[in-house]
């Protein structure tokens, strides 16, 4: 083991579907605290490779460190504090905006606040986003944005250490992606650690960031 | 490939790594009967925002059974000799036939990797989810079939032994048709397969549920019946929450 540890390390990972080299001996080193940002073009591995970072995603070489430890024995340890908005936004049809940041919030649900307190705490940050009047409506009816700002509100909402993001700004207008760089920044200042993946790179004023780029696989 | 500067760390040990700052885990356990509640109550909720969920298993298993008089004639004596049968296979089709919504929304809108990274316990959620398909699905089914065996000229006396065979039947079928549901949860069009894999394993709960209602309306008793259809409830109620979480974690991992 190296000197240092990090939060979360992935060392040479490979991964194949089938016949095709997805992700090729790529390391990604998150520290305690900062931002690692995942950058490639379109099919060059990133989601795959952020997906291998949580666990969702089954590797072929190399290894997922957890504080140190693999992952796959420390899985539950990482998911306690782990934040990770995937691809796909988590976001169900048939419930509420509401509905859905408690269902996968819960944890905001179960400290002492009561009822009224909660639905406050999402109405503000829903009024942050600028969809705070669509609270009651069935999820269904929300714009593609929509959603994913529904989705983004958790990043508020749920205690994490680790941020790991999947193109945070996709389907996001000006405003959203300053609510979003600025949420990520001070998620940083206060001492978590952000992955994410982007294919144009983010610019953060205050904070240091560290790249990985993905090459398309020959 | 990777850039990663290596970040000056001053904390050596991985306890420090996540106390150094003020975000700590403050995640409260959520207890274990809260968590199943909490999706119960969602799946729920969900069944009966859209009515087809429900409604759809229970007008085919009234169609089918209506259909049986009308194509074998309505001779009492035949239906009598045919109901328990009639019902049981109807019902169980039912069933199947609701089975692949049971993770497949929450998996394509991206719910169930959510569920899988929440670090919550992963069968208890799952046994939660199942048992509100079963409410939803299985107990209309339940409480419809007296008048349907009424229908089918079914000797009085056999409704009670009906309701609970078909009780006991189709909170078994939920849970094993559950861990086929998982299975496929990552194929398209995995409707077909699911059946393949299901209904096989139906098999048992199908002879012991209709051999139940017939033998009762031979003047037998059929509590052999009824004790071995609590036993594969109460094995697949408890066991196959396990075997739905692990086939769901391998569903997760296999999409993009």
């Amino acid at each position: 083991m190296s000197d240092s540890i990090f939060l979360l390390e992935a060392r040479d990972i490979q991964i194949w579907r089938g016949e095709n080299l997805i992700v090729d001996a790529v390391t990604v080193q998150v520290p305690a605290s900062g931002i690692v940002q995942i950058q490639g073009s379109n099919g060059s591995g990133k989601t795959t490779l952020l997906r291998a970072l949580v666990g969702l995603a089954e590797i072929d070489e190399g290894e997922v460190l957890w504080l140190g430890k693999a992952l796959s024995r420390v899985r539950d340890e990482m998911y306690s504090t782990l934040l990770y908005l995937g691809h796909k936004p988590g976001i169900t049809g048939g419930l509420t905006p509401y509905e859905n940041l408690i269902a996968l919030c819960p944890e905001t649900v179960s400290t002492t606040k009561s009822d009224e307190n909660l639905r406050e705490q999402v109405l503000g940050v829903l009024a942050e986003l600028g969809i705070a009047d669509r609270i009651d409506l069935p999820s269904v009816a929300l714009s593609a944005g929509q959603q994913r700002r529904v989705a983004l509100a958790r990043l508020k909402l749920q205690q994490a250490k680790l941020w790991v993001l999947d193109e945070p700004l996709t389907s996001l207008d000006a405003d959203g992606q300053h609510w979003v760089r600025q949420v990520i920044e001070s998620h940083v200042k206060a001492g978590g650690a952000v992955v994410f993946t982007t294919h144009q790179p983010i610019k953060f004023d205050e904070v240091q960031v560290s790249t990985v780029s993905l090459a398309l696989p020959s | 490939m990777i850039e990663g500067e290596p970040t000056a760390i001053e904390v050596p040990t991985p306890a420090a790594i996540l106390s150094a700052t003020h975000i700590v885990n403050t995640r409260a356990e959520s207890s274990t009967v809260k968590l199943c509640l909490r999706f119960f109550h969602r799946d729920i909720k969900l069944a009966f925002r859209s009515t087809g969920q429900w409604l759809n298993p229970l007008l085919f298993f009234v169609i089918v059974v209506t259909l049986f008089p009308l194509g074998i004639g309505p001779s009492p004596n035949m239906l009598a000799t045919i109901a328990p049968g009639v019902l049981w296979v109807s019902a169980l089709l039912a069933m199947m036939l609701s089975l692949d919504t049971v993770f497949a929304h929450d998996f394509r809108d991206g719910t169930l990797e959510q569920i899988v990274v929440s670090g919550n316990s992963l069968s208890v959620i799952v046994f939660g989810k199942v048992l509100a398909h079963w409410v939803t699905s299985g107990l209309p089914l339940v409480l419809l079939s007296p008048l349907l065996g009424l229908m089918l000229q079914l000797p009085s006396g056999t409704y009670l032994v009906l309701m609970v065979s078909l009780l006991l039947g189709t909170l078994s079928l939920s849970f094993i048709g559950a861990i086929g549901a998982a299975l496929t949860v990552s194929i398209n069009q995995g409707g077909v397969l699911l059946s393949l894999l299901v209904l096989p394993l139906t098999v048992p709960v199908l002879i012991f549920g209709s051999g139940a209602v017939a033998s009762v309306a031979l003047g037998l008793g059929a509590s052999a019946q009824l004790s071995l259809l609590a036993a594969i409830a109460a094995l697949s109620v408890s066991l196959a929450p396990l075997a739905i979480s692990g086939a769901i974690r391998m569903g997760v991992a296999a999409s993009r």
